[in-house]
């Protein structure tokens, strides 16, 4: 027995244990946490998933460097190397293996000039490989935001009308939807993509969208045309839903008009649903548009897109393999991780809709 | 069968003639919404003698005119002759197309089919082990990877780096690669799928209770667990059939298979108007079937589903 026992069967009173208790005791004893918002919780969720963590990086890493990048290499991803104005085609530009020089850039080495290497070799025009898959990077990326952000617009504009009008309004849209909903979408896609391309290069001459090229304001106009539907039914769906909470009798009651309901009531209620699905639909974006590259009808040369730089490819198949290799790995990349982030993002927002 | 399922049928039956229905249109009009009629752009052609192949082929009468004749030819599967194949009906290219098209839609059908299923249970039930991981993560990666770059990638592979196929899909081995360039990414989702429904059934009450019997577990996988895990499967074939005619142009393409797919993507570089309208109309109602079909057979295999 040791003398702290000793004094507790003396019956004697401990002194120590009568002091008020420190801060630190207190907080330690407090049970409660601070508060949390849907947010912070999904955000908690999200952070705790590896997966989608590395994904968000990658995204976050080949966006970055698909804006910046051409901001200061050298190159130009439509400068053609070999062709000097005044001067003849220096062919030794053309299809240079990665890191490998051209003759005059060897002769400018030997004179102490430094040159800038060519990192994937260049292509049978002699232009910087590169600086092209980067560029057809920002493309594909920039067509896929888009495009995801003309389907959230149309989508949920024409969700929201239905789900909130109801009755004989609902019963047309979503009969219109129903049927641009079976439509096989790739083989429309790809009608309108051909005819499009016809009929726009003519009435597009001269106009600012001349330069982003026929083919891309083609693409968009068929996001608007058919892919809205899915979202449309989403937003909808929750809409049907959540009309029928108390909280909007109750703002009814007071008199709100419909706008107000649906913006202020309605529409934050069901904002999780909306930005994962809108999130889901930047990969599958930029998958029809390299789709469409791949066939020809994408972007306009010598503009390269990551689905046009492999089609490309495909013609010098036997002595560059490396050509197809690189955009091909860059576009499962960015679709791969884009699909991880975005399943990551519906586990983490809205649990409901794992299923 | 019970009056609800019927009408569910007869309900989308009528949604499936009308999509039909819309797709023609659709292509019809678009087709003739595009400036430059078809023999724009060839040796240069007197006007008398465009007038007079405007004439032979129907295009100088009245647009509405045109599209009844369209839609009755096309009840008669008459597509007319090919505009840029000389003295080829659509029908005709479009059914040489098709022996190969459907030789290879088929077989990669099949394989995703016997495969995906293999391969899920074989996760589902060797759950959480290095097995299940390595298929999860091997499916992950082929979802999302598109026909094109899977088939490029897989040509440099096998054919161009180390030989062992031809690169060409005229042959019949030509065809291995292209097989396997269209079964990877439905065989991927199958697998996830039936992973997924199988691990529910293996939860459910009437397994337990074999088990508890004393059913042998080869009995109760193959007996009582796979087939209600199947049934959502089902589903997939619609979408799975869509994908594999998508994926089909451009696969075609890279192997260079004198498929469907091909002849449709050469007729939207020739303008060959008539074969681009029949290729559309023919694949889309062929997945507008298939949705079709695969719907009302989930509704009617499984019971318990609920029919809106």
């Amino acid at each position: 027995m040791d003398a702290n026992n000793l004094k507790r069967m003396s019956a004697q009173v401990n002194v120590d244990d009568f002091l008020p208790a420190s801060e630190e005791e207190k907080a330690y004893m407090v049970k409660m946490r601070p508060s949390t918002t849907a947010f912070k919780d999904g955000v908690r969720r999200l952070k705790k998933n590896k997966i989608a963590m590395i994904s968000f990086f990658v995204i976050v890493i080949v966006t970055l460097s698909a804006i910046f990048i051409p901001m200061f290499w050298p190159y130009k991803y439509e400068a053609m190397l070999g062709m000097q104005p005044g001067k003849p085609v220096d062919a030794s530009f053309k299809n240079l293996a990665p890191m490998q020089y051209s003759t005059t850039e060897l002769r400018k080495i030997e004179a102490g000039e430094k040159v800038f290497p060519h990192l994937f070799g260049t292509d049978a025009s002699g232009r910087d490989y590169f600086i092209r898959v980067v560029y057809g990077t920002r493309i594909s990326l920039a067509v896929g935001f888009f495009a995801s952000i003309i389907v959230l617009v149309i989508g949920l504009t024409i969700g929201a009308i239905s789900g909130y009008a109801g009755g004989k309004v609902d019963m047309i849209i979503m009969r219109i939807v129903d049927i641009i909903y079976s439509l096989p979408d790739m083989l429309m896609i790809i009608l309108l993509a051909a005819s499009l391309k016809m009929t726009l290069e003519r009435s597009l001459e001269g106009t600012v969208f001349a330069k982003i090229g026929t083919n891309i304001i083609s693409l968009f106009i068929i996001f608007a045309l058919l892919y809205w539907v899915s979202m449309a039914r989403l937003v909808r769906g929750q809409i049907l839903s959540l009309r029928e909470q108390e909280y909007v009798l109750a703002a009814e009651t007071a008199g709100a008009k419909a706008r107000w309901i649906i913006w202020k009531h309605l529409l934050p209620n069901c904002i999780s649903v909306i930005v994962i699905s809108t999130a889901l639909q930047i990969p599958s974006a930029i998958f029809t548009e390299s789709y469409l590259s791949f066939l020809g009808l994408g972007v306009n040369a010598p503009m390269p897109s990551l689905g046009s730089l492999a089609s490309d490819a495909l013609n010098g198949i036997n002595s560059y393999p490396y050509r197809l290799v690189i955009p091909a790995v860059v576009i499962s990349l960015i679709v791969l991780s884009l699909n991880l982030f975005g399943d990551g993002l519906r586990d983490a927002f809205d649990p409901k809709l794992n299923g | 069968m019970n009056p609800k399922t019927l009408k569910y049928i007869l309900k989308r039956l009528v949604l499936a003639v009308f999509t039909v229905w819309v797709v023609i249109t659709i292509t019809f009009f678009v087709m003739h919404a595009v400036p430059g009629g078809p023999f724009v752009g060839e040796k240069a052609v007197s006007p008398a003698v465009q007038k007079a192949m405007e004439a032979k082929y129907g295009l100088d009468k009245p647009l509405m005119e045109q599209y009844w004749t369209y839609l009755k030819d096309v009840l008669h599967f008459n597509f007319g002759p090919s505009l840029k194949q000389r003295g080829r009906q659509v029908v005709e290219v479009i059914g040489d197309g098709m022996k190969t098209s459907a030789k290879l839609g088929v077989i990669a059908a099949v394989m995703a089919l016997a495969i995906g299923v293999v391969l899920g249970s074989v996760a589902a039930l060797r759950r959480n082990t290095v097995a299940d991981r390595i298929i999860m993560v091997m499916t992950t990666a082929f979802v999302s990877m598109p026909s094109f770059i899977m088939g490029s990638l897989l040509l440099v592979l096998f054919a161009i780096k180390l030989h062992l196929l031809p690169a060409n899909g005229t042959t019949t081995s030509g065809l291995i690669l292209p097989v396997i360039t269209l079964m990877l990414s439905p065989m991927s989702y199958i697998t996830r799928l039936t992973r997924s429904s199988m691990l529910d059934v293996l939860g459910q009450d009437y397994i337990r209770t074999a088990r508890a019997k004393g059913v042998s577990r080869l009995k109760i996988i193959f007996g009582h667990a796979l087939k209600n895990a199947l049934i959502p499967v089902i589903t997939y074939f619609g979408p799975m059939l869509a994908y594999i005619v998508t994926g089909s142009l451009v696969v075609e393409q890279i192997f260079a298979v004198p498929g469907i797919g091909r002849a449709f993507v050469s007729s939207i570089t020739n303008r060959d108007y008539t074969m681009i309208m029949g290729t559309t109309i023919i694949l889309a109602s062929l997945i507008v079937i298939m949705n079709l079909v695969s719907d009302i057979l989930y509704k009617v295999v499984d019971p318990r589903i609920n029919l809106e």
